[in-house]
């Protein structure tokens, strides 16, 4: 059977990299196809040469036994080649049927009719006259899937679908991909999540700096192996020190009732929780149930009246009006998801940016810079961290995700926390780095100081964490103890059912030690 | 009584055209994204431009034609400026204002003191002969009534046609419209020059109808009214309408309010279009999340296609 695209000896060569090695790769239809690595690896820059967005430097590309040059993503979509952002491209004060209208053939009037009919088909809850600013994530990436598919492609490309998905909706999407391969479309499926595609896919191909490290069929594979033929070795199995050493409470919210200017932000609603010394608490949820208003009120970013101020504690003291600064003193740090614009800034140099948050800890002395003192906290920290970057004089915005991150934790670790709040540790950090980050969060946690994690990514919490919350719609549900619940439980109070977080069984000694039952991946 | 109602009914619908028409062409230019601060200058230059040819052909068409045109090319200045040099949009905005004002004062200077008959009023038969309605809905000339049939044309292609749809993702994400295949730039350029255009047709209007006369500042200020308005009215059609009227409306009624010699200072009177209608306007749109949802996001920012 001719492959549906068959791509022969792909290489991209970049000013300080090489992006793509003579890479091979052939996708047929009705097969879902895993691309496999850890980011930078080359997934994004071989999906970037497929779309029409990049240019290869040699290398053939055969679209259905023809080779072609794919010139521009117009060109990539007239030919049957679909792609499902990782970052959504919606606009926001439009309908979905408008923004399909947009994309696909036809009036809006009509397209709704088509929209309606495709939902139906692979189960793809959405409403077509919704505005896209009112939907959630889960359901932006349905209009997503919808569009492509409404774009009527051979070749359907999922962008790290899953990273911004709770397991019910990533079950879900799982049904859907399944039944448009069985209707004879090609799916090229990009993750580094090795129990996804163990589940999903039919074939893997592994990427490793730029070069094809594996051909394997992911069902007969595990997670471990997988996991060999993506990073080159085995990865370090986090480490926990003992469970019961926690102490005075550092970090407690009391019945906080918070409504965000924006409307269409969702408020929160009675929230309570503590987080004490010597402990990880977790916050589970898909993102845009109020973690973001959450972490901007625990952090000061967001301030609360004077008459409010009880609901934020540091150190049962009352917080909730002061700005970030002065809870920096109290020894509150935050590491937030944003790491360009909002935990640095891009285009100034590490050793400046260590001045964001360090500034009241000797890098300055009656307002002048001390540029030795910033210059070695700096150069102490990428030390530390294995940070891969020109030295502290290089700009933020130079350095890749996972190295930015690793030194903006740093920086507040070497500041010496008493509570840490941290939003999102791993996002879009490569599996080496965020296994470090990791595992500095749990030493941190050994040394006493609280740590407050809000992550969407399940795996990671129940690595790192002693209790878990789970948010949903600005309700915060009561905390269970990672060991006594698993990825199922937590996964339906994602979906607001708040009364069975914990597994009702006695829990099996052997998922006492690390993690739960039933987590594998790279991760676990 | 009824004579004072007549008066000011009617002369809403007069005075409202040429901010109507502006300030529908502003509306379209923010929609897709550029602020063009404008408006003024190009107001002005299709008053003087508009005026002068009418004066010399004795065609108010053509006097139409020539404001549009010439307010049209200084609109294009502006849209060289920011989508080709993007060049700050506020700063271009301003220049171009005042580029326009100068070019004004230049076409116009012969002309001063000159006056051209006004627009002839239309003939609407036995609507006309309706008392006081007639008097004060039926006799104008034909601008006052294509003014609300361009609303109307406005709102629709805005809000129901593909063309609408396109403008309107621009000036949400350039970024995605791009990534989708749209011509960005030609979009925001054509809905710049579209805005410019309106904008002279405004201008002739006040020069060639309202007061046939050319004098130099004579546009005086209603340019930086249609800015507000648009910004008040929330960058939605009717909105934008409603407060163009209300402030013709009070603009009529404070005149009214003189003739009487009531005993309030002239300067509140003076002060009271401005104030009277933002209020209204602010009052109507305080709901957060039709702003949200209809204020152009990008409005202001400069694009720039890359790969």
């Amino acid at each position: 059977m001719t492959p549906l695209l068959k791509l022969t000896g792909m290489t991209k060569v970049y000013p300080s990299v090489i992006a793509n090695d003579g890479i091979d790769l052939e996708v047929h239809p009705g097969q879902i196809h895993a691309v496999l690595g850890e980011n930078g690896a080359g997934k994004s820059t071989l999906m970037k040469i497929i779309y029409g967005v990049a240019e290869p430097d040699s290398g053939t590309i055969e679209w259905q036994g023809t080779p072609v040059t794919i010139r521009n993503p117009a060109h990539a979509r007239s030919l049957g080649i679909g792609m499902v952002f990782q970052h959504f491209s919606l606009f926001e004060t439009l309908t979905v049927a408008e923004n399909i209208a947009l994309a696909v053939e036809g009036s809006v009037a009509d397209l709704t009719k088509r929209i309606e009919a495709a939902a139906d088909r692979y189960g793809l809850d959405v409403r077509a006259d919704a505005r896209v600013k009112a939907l959630s994530v889960g359901e932006r990436q349905r209009v997503e899937i919808l569009r492509c598919i409404l774009q009527d492609p051979k070749l359907i490309i999922m962008d790290e679908p899953t990273s911004v998905l709770s397991p019910q909706s990533i079950a879900q999407l799982f049904e859907t991909l399944k039944a448009l391969a069985a209707e004879g479309y090609g799916i090229l499926f990009i993750s580094h999540k090795l129990d996804e595609i163990r589940a999903l896919c039919d074939t893997a191909t592994v990427l490793r700096h730029g070069k094809v490290t594996g051909r394997v069929d992911p069902r007969e594979e595990t997670s471990r192996s997988l996991a060999r033929m993506m990073i080159g070795r085995d990865l370090p199995q986090a480490r926990h020190g003992a469970v019961d050493t926690v102490g005075e409470e550092r970090l407690g919210l009391f019945g906080l009732d918070f409504t965000p200017e924006d409307p269409f932000a969702v408020a929160l609603k009675d929230v309570s929780m503590e987080v004490r010394a010597g402990e990880i608490v977790g916050i589970a949820g898909v993102s845009g149930n109020g973690q973001d208003a959450l972490t901007r009120l625990i952090s000061g970013e967001e301030r609360l009246d004077a008459a409010q101020s009880e609901w934020v504690q540091i150190d049962r003291e009352p917080v909730g009006h002061l700005g970030p600064a002065r809870r920096r003193r109290l020894g509150l740090h935050f590491v937030p998801e944003e790491r360009l614009g909002r935990g640095a800034v891009p285009a100034h140099t590490l050793s400046e940016n260590a001045l964001l948050t360090g500034h009241g800890s000797g890098l300055s002395k009656r307002g002048f810079l001390n540029f030795g003192a910033m210059k070695r906290f700096a150069g102490s920290t990428i030390d530390d961290f294995d940070v891969r970057c020109g030295g502290s004089a290089s700009a933020a915005q130079s350095l890749s995700g996972g190295n930015l991150q690793k030194y903006i934790v740093g920086r507040e670790i070497a500041l010496k926390p008493k509570v840490l709040l941290i939003s999102q540790p791993t996002w879009g950090v490569d599996v080496g780095a965020a296994a470090v980050i990791r595992q500095r969060l749990i030493d941190l946690r050994d040394e006493g100081v609280a740590v407050l994690v809000v992550s969407e990514e399940l795996e990671e919490l129940f690595e790192i964490a002693d209790r878990l919350h789970v948010m949903f719609r600005g309700r915060l549900s009561p905390s269970v103890r990672t060991a006594q619940t698993d990825i199922e439980h937590i996964g339906l109070a994602m979906t607001g059912d708040f009364d069975h977080m914990s597994v009702e069984e006695p829990v099996p000694a052997t998922a006492d030690e690390a993690g739960a039952p039933g987590v594998v991946g790279a991760h676990g | 009584m009824t004579e004072t109602l007549i008066f000011i009914v009617a002369g809403t619908l007069a005075a409202t055209v040429p901010l109507l028409f502006a300030a529908l062409g502003e509306l379209v230019a923010e929609k897709s994204g550029m602020l063009n601060l404008g408006v003024e200058g190009m107001m002005a230059t299709g008053a003087a431009a508009g005026f002068v040819a009418a004066v010399v052909t004795g065609s108010h068409t053509l006097g139409f034609l020539a404001g549009a045109v010439t307010a049209c090319l200084l609109s294009c200045v502006y849209a060289i400026l920011t989508t080709i040099f993007l060049a700050n949009q506020v700063a271009s905005g301003l220049a171009v204002g005042v580029l326009g004002l100068g070019v004004s004062a230049a076409i116009g200077k012969n002309y001063e003191g000159t006056t051209v008959d006004p627009l002839a009023e239309l003939n609407l038969g036995p609507l006309s002969d309706i008392p006081v309605i007639g008097e004060a809905l039926f006799e104008h000339d034909i601008m006052v009534y294509l003014a609300i049939v361009a609303a109307i044309i406005v709102w629709y292609v805005l809000q129901r046609t593909k063309l609408g749809l396109i403008i309107r993702a621009v000036g949400e994400s350039p970024s995605s419209a791009h990534a989708l295949g749209y011509p960005v730039t030609l979009v925001r350029g054509a809905c710049v020059l579209f805005g410019g255009a309106m904008a002279g047709i405004g201008g002739a209007y006040l020069s060639t109808a309202y007061t046939p006369l050319w004098a130099e500042g004579m546009v005086a200020g209603r340019g930086w009214i249609v800015v507000a308005l648009i910004v008040f009215g929330s960058w939605m059609v009717h909105r934008v309408a409603l407060g163009a009227y209300l402030f013709g409306a009070v603009s009529l009624l404070e005149l009214s309010i003189q003739g009487l010699g009531l005993d309030i200072p002239s300067q509140i009177l003076s002060a009271s279009p401005y104030i009277i209608t933002i209020i209204v306007l602010a009052v109507i749109s305080r709901n957060p999340a039709l702003i949200l949802l209809n204020s152009p996001v990008s409005l202001g920012q400069t694009f720039k296609a890359s790969n």
